[in-house]
This record gives structure tokens, sequence and C-alpha cells, in this order.
């Protein structure tokens, strides 16, 4: 393990934003710190860089006691939400700084920082100042700032928030091939369940200061821990007491389907290849369940307002009982 | 820069326009300007009469020494409290604040006669004391840097604050996880950050300090030759009649405060071109 967090607990003022905090981070892969916002996943970050001291608890960073160690020992990359570029700074000089502190000799600093240069793809950029980059550009530089030092951990806080969804998209790809090359073991903070899905190789989800699940993004997705995680992870349903995905249910024109429960479409949502329908149960309660089809399916059962259908979740589906 | 209100000129705007240029050139620029033909008006005899004083020369540096003295404590100093005032937290920040503003709002006259009562050689209350161990402040060089000072202390935190504010911590955070002490954080990243406006503070106090009169004037003891600053000798020579030198003494000292502008001026244009090559990147 190359990160182990033990009984962590920070509060600041009367809110707790960690509260007895385990977590072991595995060597060389690329782990997601997710949760909603204000839920200590930030701090948890900070805490293991040294940027913020946890009130109790021990962080352990490659074997060695880390808790009592600064910043500037801990051998840490971070990478910020909002770049943190030193703006007086050309971008070679930025991917420098950490070598130069380093006091290693020039040479070695110059093919270091034309070597990083190529690694995020900004050869041209160097003699450029950042403000003179794109956001993505921006935090390409960052990154290579953080990797100059040849950290035993990288940790990055939001590193694609400040982003639009296109750049968001492409840098997060770029990320996951990134540390395919490079295997520096990786912690990145998202609030973003696509993200964390897509590019982690274990997502930690935190809320209100606590761990509530750890594990890879199928097991999370497939065998979520509770209905927070469920519904953290992507859009949920309640039918018969019961949390599914909208796309675990089965719709059925007719019935026969032992336990399939009756139901009436009021509402249909086309959203690209996807069709969201609003059902009402047909029962005392008038519940209402959202069951994605794809666009073709609906075609095909001829699925519209006003149809009676009949409701049954789909073999294996993912479901947690709603508390 | 360009006014969203371009094209649209009222009969509003030209008569503001001109009660603002009426305002000024009553109240600044015609007696500047006055000052300056005076001084001229016999040629340069007055203002070459000036270097061929011994006591006058060392008026003028006297007012030198203890303006560059007077600017390089309150720079130091201005640095440090800034960084104290924005970057931590601890009790009593809020007076420490308002403390600071005080010698813009305190009449400087006020200042001196402070000084006087804590530094007074003979009857302050710390004064014997420093007198004792053979050092004099008062009706001596201390006391006039220690006047001047006091009355441009302000000015380069209230230069400087706003732009560490403006910065935030996170270079300085980023700079702690490369691997950078307190030290080299503060002279790579923290400094160069905020450099512009200790220079903008640095212009600013040094014309404050050249023009101060009343503090000085209580704490110097205006002696001919020793202990007698420009300001002080400007009004000596009006009230001895002598006008013309009063003038040209005068020019002097205003030369530097529009030097002082230029520069100033310069460096807002720098730092506008600055902020607008980051807007249009980003």
């Amino acid at each position: 393990m190359s990160i182990e967090v033990k009984n962590i607990n920070k509060r600041f003022g009367n809110f707790v934003a960690l509260e007895n905090v385990n977590v072991s981070i595995p060597t060389g892969q690329l782990t997601a710190l997710l949760g909603p916002s204000g839920g200590g996943k930030t701090t948890l970050l900070r805490i293991i860089a040294g940027l913020e001291s946890a009130d109790s608890g021990s962080v352990e960073i490659e074997g060695t006691d880390a808790t009592q160690l600064p910043v500037q020992k801990r051998n840490v990359g971070f990478v910020f939400q909002h770049y943190a570029a030193f703006k007086h700074m050309s971008v070679a000089k930025n991917i420098a700084f950490g070598l130069e502190i380093r006091k290693r000799p020039k040479d070695e600093i110059k093919d270091r920082v034309a070597e990083l240069l190529e690694l995020v793809h900004l050869e041209q950029f160097g003699h450029r100042l950042p403000s003179q980059l794109s956001g993505g550009q921006r935090q390409r530089m960052a990154l290579a700032r953080a990797l100059a030092v040849e950290p035993s951990v990288l940790l990055l806080d939001e590193p694609f928030g400040a982003l639009d969804a296109k750049v968001r998209k492409e840098l997060r790809d770029w990320l996951r091939r990134l540390h395919d090359e490079v295997h520096v073991t990786t912690v990145f903070v998202t609030h973003d369940q696509e993200e964390a899905l897509e590019v982690s190789d274990e997502i930690v989800v935190i809320n209100e200061g606590r761990v509530e699940q750890v594990g890879s993004p199928d097991t999370l997705y497939d065998s979520p821990a509770n209905d927070f995680v469920m519904s953290f992870l992507g859009p949920t349903t309640i039918l018969d007491g019961t949390l599914y995905r909208p796309h675990d249910i089965d719709v059925f024109t007719h019935p026969g389907i032992e336990g399939s429960i009756p139901a009436r479409i009021v509402r249909e949502l086309r959203v690209g290849f996807e069709v969201r329908l609003t059902v009402e149960l047909l029962d005392a309660d008038h519940e209402e369940v959202t069951v994605t089809v794809t666009r073709a399916h609906q075609r095909s059962l001829g699925l519209s307002d006003g149809i009676d259908v009949w409701l049954s979740p789909t073999h294996a589906a993912a479901a947690v009982p709603v508390p | 820069m360009a006014s969203p209100r371009k094209g649209r000129k009222g009969t509003v705007t030209y008569v503001l326009r001109l009660f603002v240029i009426t305002y000024l050139l009553l109240l600044v620029a015609w007696p500047v300007a006055l000052v300056v033909t005076n001084t001229f008006e016999g040629g340069t005899a007055s203002l070459t009469g000036i270097f061929d004083d011994p006591d006058l020369v060392h008026a003028l540096q006297l007012s030198a020494t203890a303006a560059v003295v007077a600017t390089v404590i309150n720079t130091v100093f201005g640095v440090v409290v800034s960084l104290l005032l924005v970057r931590y937290q601890f009790p009593g920040k809020r007076i420490l604040s308002a403390l600071i503003d005080l010698p813009l709002s305190v009449s400087p006259i006020v200042v001196g006669l402070a000084l006087l009562l804590v530094y007074a050689g003979r009857d302050g209350w710390f004064g014997p004391t420093l007198e004792g161990w053979g050092f004099q402040v008062i009706f001596a060089t201390p006391g006039i840097i220690m006047a001047t000072a006091f009355v441009s202390l302000p000015l380069v935190i209230r230069e400087v604050v706003p732009v560490l504010q403006e910065i935030g911590t996170e270079q300085e955070q980023a700079a702690s996880s490369l691997g950078a002490s307190g030290w080299q954080t503060f002279w790579r990243i923290t400094l160069p950050s905020i450099k512009w406006a200790v220079v903008y503070g640095i212009v600013l106090t040094l014309a404050r300090s050249l023009g101060e009169f009343g503090a000085v004037k209580v704490v110097s003891g205006n002696v001919l030759g020793e202990t007698r600053t420009t300001t002080l000798a400007v009004e000596e020579k009006y009230l001895n009649f002598d006008q013309q030198g009063a003038y040209a003494l005068s020019f002097l000292l205003a030369s530097v405060s529009v030097l002082a502008i230029v520069v100033v001026f310069i460096i807002r244009a720098r730092v506008a071109r600055h902020a607008s090559a980051e807007g249009a990147a980003s």
C-alpha cells in the first residue's frame, strides 16, 4: 500500500470535515476520492499532502510515517483545481521550479524540462507565460510541474473542475493514458461520478466526512454498499421499496411475467438515444417510477403516454433496500 | 479602456468636463505653474543660488537622507505587516489594521508632539535613557527620520494588502509542495507577485516623505545647517522675504513630486498592459 490513512479526524470549528477515516491507497494505481461538495474529500487530500493537518490520526506514505512531516518533505506532487501557475514565470520555468529548489545541475534540469514538455504536449509553449495558455494547457503544465520532482504520490484536487465539458473529457482520457505510461500512484478528487467511473482503478466514496465504500468502479456500480453510494453513482428509482437503476427495470406491454407490477406511462422524455419514461403505478399510492429504455426499444414496443405497462426488475439488477 | 457611453456626448458631459477642468486649473495647475514661473523670473540664478549655499545643500541632503531611510524602513515593515494581515489569523488583527491608518488621519504636528513626549532628551518618557547611552533622537537626524517614517507608514501596506489578497495562497502552497522553504517561497513566488504594488508604494512613500513639514518641524529643532530640512528651509526663506529663494526650493520639491507621478503613471500603464494581456489570453 502506498498511502495508509488511519483514524483521521478533522474539524473546522463545529463542522466535522472528517470523522475516523481509514483508507489504504494501492501503489501505482489511479484512485478517485468521490463524493458531494463539502463531503471532506478535498480536506482528506490536503491532509495527505501536508497542506492541512489532521486533529488526530496518522498518514503513512510509502512506508514512512508522514504525519508530522511538513509538505516540503513529503515528496508529493500536488495539482490544484485552479492550476496555481506561477504567473510571473514561463512554462518551462514553472516546470523547472521543483528541480531548481533541489539544486539539480542546469543541464539535467534542461533535459528533464524538455522531456516533460513533450510528455504533456507543450513542446512549443516552453517560453510562454501561463497567461498565454488555455485552461487545459495550464493544467497540463501544472501536472508536468508536479511530476518533475518525481513524487512518490501524485495528488490532484478536482483537476478538471474549472474546464469546460469538452476539454474536461479530453484531459480525462489523456490523464488515463498518461498514468498508464508513468505509473505513479495517483489520487484525484472529483465530484463527477462519470469521471471517477471512467478514469480510476479504484474509487473511495466519501460523504459527510466518512468513507461510504471502497472498491473498483465495477464493484461500486454493480454492488453498492448502501443507498447513498447507489444514488451518487447514477440515477435511481424506487420500485416496490427497493432502489434500482432506471435501466434495470424491464417494461412489458402485457401481463403474465411473475411478480410484474401494473402501471401506466404518464410522461416521456427523449434525450439522445435514450427515452426516460415516467410511469405511475396502478396501486393506491400512485407512486411514480422512472424507467429508461433505448429509443429502438421504445419504438418496437410502441411505448407512449397513457399506455398500460407491466414493470419488473431485470435479472441480477443492482438493488438496495430503501431505508 | 473603451467607455460603453462613447459617442453619446451630451451637454451634461461637456458641462461636467468644464467644471472639473476649471476646478483643477484653479486649485492645482495654476498655482504650481506660478511656482515655476516665479522660480525662473530672474533666469536660473535663483536655482543655481541654492547649490552655492552650503546650508541649503545640507538641507537638501538631509531631506533626501530622511526620505530614503524612512522609505526603506517602511518598505520592509510594510511588506512584513501586509503578510501578517493577509496571511495570518491572530487576535487584535482588526485593531492593528485600523491602527495602521492612524498616521494618515492624525495631523503631522500632533505626530511631532507625540514623539517629543516619548523621546525628548530632557523630559521625554524614554529620551533621557537613550541620551544616557549617547543616542540623541529629538533635535537630530533619528528624530527627523522617525517623524517622516511615522507619517508615511501606511502607504506601502495599503498598496500591497489588496494585491496579496488577490493573488491568494495557492501559488505559495504549490511552491511548498515542490519543496520550497518559506523563505524561498517568499523570494521566488510572493515577492515577484507583489513587485509592482511594492514599487508603487515606495514611490508614494518617497514623495510623501520628502514633502513632510509639520512633524519634522516639531522634532528637528530647525537648526540651520544641521537639522533644517528642505521644507523647513522653504518656510524660513518665505518668512524672511526671500520669496525668490522659497520658490526655487519649492520648484525642486515639486519637480521630485512630478517625477514620482510620472513613475507611477508608467507603472500603472505597465500593470494595466499585463492585466489586459492576461485577460485576452484567458
